[in-house]
């Protein structure tokens, strides 16, 4: 790597670029972000920080037989620091002050020169970093004391389980035989109410898709493909399997359809609502070109809407045309983004037919999305969730659908309150890289990621083994289960079903009356 | 929030949490009895309650208007009565109406003024509902939009009684000795983060179904919102009216037998589930999937009773106590034993259910006894 102060090279960018008027190389005025300090009493000069850095920010100088930086390039995933064996490199913000603004602050500045620079439109990846309100840190979860006895989830059954798919309001028996009348529609089971968002094969290498794939069979849940299909060496994990069916239909056929336990149709994406997706023709390797079915090295751009869905009827019809192809044996989720209106859409969407469904919040993440479009558009999913479960229980229809709240669920509790709040289970994206060595450098989009998460270069994929990536996500659906088991006891329930809507278990600190009124909580001590 | 509807919630709780004493008693030929020796157990478990509500109910009470929902209504303010009969002339028919008799020098704490009306429900001709769906629907209105008034008896041929106090002082203001009936059910209330009201008394009541509850549901809040969607608006803010309620939507409206509701609401694991015989599995995989808001979680014992009909239950893990028992035609219910032995020292069997295994009395059903490997005999847990 040379350094450069652009923006690294492969990005969605250069596609807005304007030609030049100028004909010689335009000095950058960004600085650094990042400072890397090798400690030299501690380096024995085995170059693996170098061999690690997949941005080009450290190089070997062989004549001061030193490693050299240019720290320009540094994203600050902390690939090296983890890899140095002597523990000799420190990452540290760059230590260039500005004057004190608090309008004026330097991400602000250095966005405006980096667009002074290149013309685009400024890409990012993961979520927003914009501290949005996070409602999970300003809910309380109760827990019994006295009148009703907390439970040992160790010593006593806690159960978890969770079915997904559409329920009738009742069930019906024969009169004479006392036998079941009722047949329910698809129903698909977790052990954990936690499922992998979709990421799909293209954003992530394929030892992230089969890491997330054998972790889900190994704790009972599921992983989703994201718009870029199966590949069909993890067909044997379909069980486990949510596959998406998205607005380039990249990866679509009928046995990705068959092999699957649930299918998404993908409407919006908490970070990027109303915007399509773009995986850059470098990234398409020849398996990812298969698996998406289109040629290697093109661009694969998904459309911002569905063209055959511009409106609800149509949704429709794509549900039912799906549940046909697959012959009534599958649930059909429609995920949305969290948008102003979004209670109503999910009326919409469970009169449309659909099984299941998913909304993503602001929070949500990306592999490459618009920054501007990542931090600003969309309603935080807090909101969101519990208003679609309000509106769907005034409208009656509750029942038709389970709901699946995303973006940006950070621990056990997040995924709890979500639960109390309305949702039958969670996706987590973010969570599950930062399990496999994600440090939310945000520089997925360039696919170069140190760690082999958000790439397709094979030396890099190579970094993620299967089989411990595999079981770190397994240990935290793990970790996060017993968790949840833990707040349940305590709050006196043995099965998640009895959390489920149940807001009393929750109070609010320091909101507003209209924003707990939303939430349809009482205020703490109320 | 919703649950603040109710202005005679004095202090606006979500729910009323409280422990308690429950007994019941049933003849399952029909023949109606005094309620002396209901008293007499219920009073024996004076230290389960506070004196902060008692209540009782009773099946086979009213022969003479057999064929009319008796609604009793308490009116806690000046207005609550006249605007109260203003909305019963209109939506009823009202065959007779009286305040109940009652026992001043009984030791009650501010009782209400409280009247009996027996009424048969007048339709427009554009409402389509049974009689039993349009009583349901002219009882919410009354409890959630007059003010001050409480119908909290509803059922034909059957009535609660229920008030501040311990439950043999509230039998005694009510003048319950003068009755007869051929089920009874008692509660005596030990409230821990409220002031009893009378409202707040057990049993609670829908059309002809009472439940008397001792625990607390931790379930509440999704119980409520379920129930919400079928037209159900919990009025009182106490976990037992969920449990009312609940039972009313699986058995008379969805038409479930009682043993498969009491599987709604007290489920087994789905672990139990899986060691199950096909049917039967998916049976009851359906019914969690389906009613899984139902499940009534924490700790619970419940009898519930409607005409010909007397349930006990206990939450699936067992966190509350409940003794059964069985003398000839009598099934008896009770928090301790010790109660069921004062007045029938002399038992056929006595037994502790198993958490979520229901003990059901049924009119002109002799009492089968329970085989040995579904219950714990309870000479080996008192040992």
């Amino acid at each position: 790597m040379t350094s450069t102060r652009q923006a690294p090279a492969t990005t969605q960018a250069e596609a807005h670029v304007q030609a030049p008027a100028y004909s010689y190389p335009m000095p950058s005025y960004l600085k650094p972000r990042f400072r890397v300090e090798i400690e030299d009493r501690r380096c024995i000069r085995c170059q693996c920080c170098v061999e690690q850095c997949s941005f080009g920010a450290l190089f070997f100088d062989q004549r001061r037989n030193e490693v050299g930086t240019v720290e320009q390039n540094c994203v600050a995933c902390h690939r090296c620091v983890v890899f140095c064996p002597t523990q000799a490199i420190s990452v540290l913000r760059h230590p260039v002050e500005y004057r004190e603004n608090a309008h004026w602050r330097p991400e602000v500045i250095e966005d405006i020169t980096r667009q002074a620079e290149t013309g685009g439109v400024l890409l990012t990846g993961m979520g927003s970093d914009k501290g949005w309100t996070c409602y999970w840190d300003k809910l309380c979860l109760n827990a019994s004391q006295v009148t009703n006895p907390s439970i040992d989830p160790l010593r006593e059954p806690m159960e978890l389980r969770t079915y997904l798919g559409s329920k009738p309001d009742r069930v019906e028996l024969d009169p004479k035989s006392g036998g079941l009348r009722t047949r329910l529609a698809p129903q698909v089971m977790v052990e954990t109410p936690i499922l992998f968002s979709a990421m799909s094969y293209g954003a992530v290498s394929i030892n992230v898709h089969e890491a997330l794939a054998r972790a889900a069979a190994m704790t009972g849940t599921l992983f989703n493909t994201g718009e870029g299909g199966l590949h069909p060496k993890l067909y044997s994990y379909g069980k486990n399997t949510i596959v998406q069916v998205a607005s380039g239909r990249f990866g679509v056929h009928p046995e990705y359809l068959d092999v699957a336990s649930i299918i998404e149709i993908k409407i919006g994406q908490g970070a990027k609502p109303g915007i399509g997706g773009h995986l850059p023709g470098e990234k398409v390797s020849d398996d990812v070109a298969f698996t998406r079915m289109i040629p290697s090295g093109t661009d694969a751009l998904s459309p911002a809407p569905q063209h055959d869905i511009y409106s609800i009827e149509d949704l429709s019809q794509l549900i039912h045309a799906l549940k046909e192809a697959t012959n009534y044996t599958k649930p059909v989720s429609v995920k949305i983004a969290a948008v102003h209106n979004s209670a109503a859409i999910a009326s919409g969407i469970a009169r449309a037919g659909a099984d299941i469904i998913a909304l993503d919040g602001i929070r949500g993440s990306t592999g490459a999305a618009p920054k501007i479009i990542r931090d600003n558009l969309g309603i935080p999913i807090e909101m969101a969730i519990a208003s679609a479960d309000e509106r769907l229980r005034k409208e009656g229809i509750r029942q038709r659908v389970s709901l699946i709240a995303a973006g940006g669920f950070r621990n056990s509790a997040d995924v709890i309150k979500a639960i109390a709040l309305g949702a039958d289970a969670v996706y987590i994206g973010t969570a599950a890289l930062i399990a496999l060595g994600c440090t939310e450098c945000q520089a997925c989009y360039t696919g170069r990621c140190a760690w082999g998460l958000t790439t397709t270069d094979e030396k890099l994929t190579k970094r993620q083994n299967p089989d411990i990536a595999a079981q770190r996500l397994a240990n935290l659906l793990e970790g996060w289960s017993h968790e949840m088991k833990e707040m349940l006891g305590a709050m006196g329930i043995n099965a998640l079903e009895s959390l489920r809507g149940n807001r009393l278990h929750l109070r609010s600190v320091g909101l507003t009356q209209q924003e707990a009124d939303v939430l349809g909580v009482l205020q703490a001590g109320a | 929030m919703q649950g603040q509807l109710n202005p005679d919630n004095r202090y606006g709780e979500p729910k009323v949490i409280d422990a308690c004493s429950l007994f019941g008693v049933l003849d399952t030929t029909g023949r109606r009895f005094s309620g002396h020796g209901v008293f007499k157990a219920i009073a024996n478990m004076h230290d389960r309650s506070n004196g902060l509500g008692g209540g009782f109910a009773v099946y086979g009470l009213y022969p003479d208007f057999a064929d009319y929902y008796a609604l009793h209504i308490m009116f806690m303010g000046p207005q609550a009565r006249s605007e109260t009969e203003a909305f019963l002339n209109v939506h009823f028919q009202v065959f007779h109406a009286e305040p109940v008799p009652v026992r001043a020098a009984a030791k009650v704490a501010s009782p209400p003024e409280i009247w009996r009306y027996f009424v048969l429900p007048r339709r427009a001709e554009s409402e389509t509902l049974a009689d039993d769906d349009l009583v349901i629907h002219r009882i919410m209105h009354v409890n959630t939009t007059i003010p001050s008034a409480f119908v909290f008896s509803s059922g034909k041929n059957m009535g609660v009684f229920k008030g501040v106090g311990f439950p043999e002082d509230v039998a005694d203001y009510f003048r319950l000795d003068e009755y007869l009936g051929y089920l009874w059910t008692a509660h005596g209330r030990f409230p821990t983060n409220t002031p009893g009201w009378w409202g707040g008394a057990h049993p609670f009541n829908i059309l002809d179904w009472t439940v008397v509850h001792n625990g607390e549901l931790s379930s509440y809040g999704i119980n409520r919102r379920h129930l919400e969607m079928f037209g159900y608006y919990c009025s009182l803010q106490t976990d037992t009216e969920v449990a009312a309620y609940a039972i009313d939507l699986l058995v008379r409206r969805h038409g479930l037998p009682v043993e498969v509701m009491a599987k709604v609401l007290a489920p087994p694991l789905w672990d139990e589930m899986e060691q199950l015989p096909p049917k039967e599995r998916e049976l009851l995989t359906t019914l969690r999937q389906v009613y899984g808001s139902l499940l009534l979680n924490g700790p619970f014992t419940i009898i519930v009773a409607h005409h010909g009909e007397m349930i006990g239950l206990t939450d699936r893990i067992r966190l509350r106590p409940l003794a059964a028992a069985v003398k000839g035609d009598m099934l008896y219910l009770s928090s301790e034993e010790a109660a069921i032995r004062l007045v029938c020292p002399q038992l056929d069997r006595v037994w502790k259910p198993r958490g979520g295994e229901p003990v059901i009395g049924r009119i002109g059903t002799p009492m089968a006894l329970p085989s040995e490997g579904s219950v714990q005999n309870s000479k080996v847990v008192l040992r």
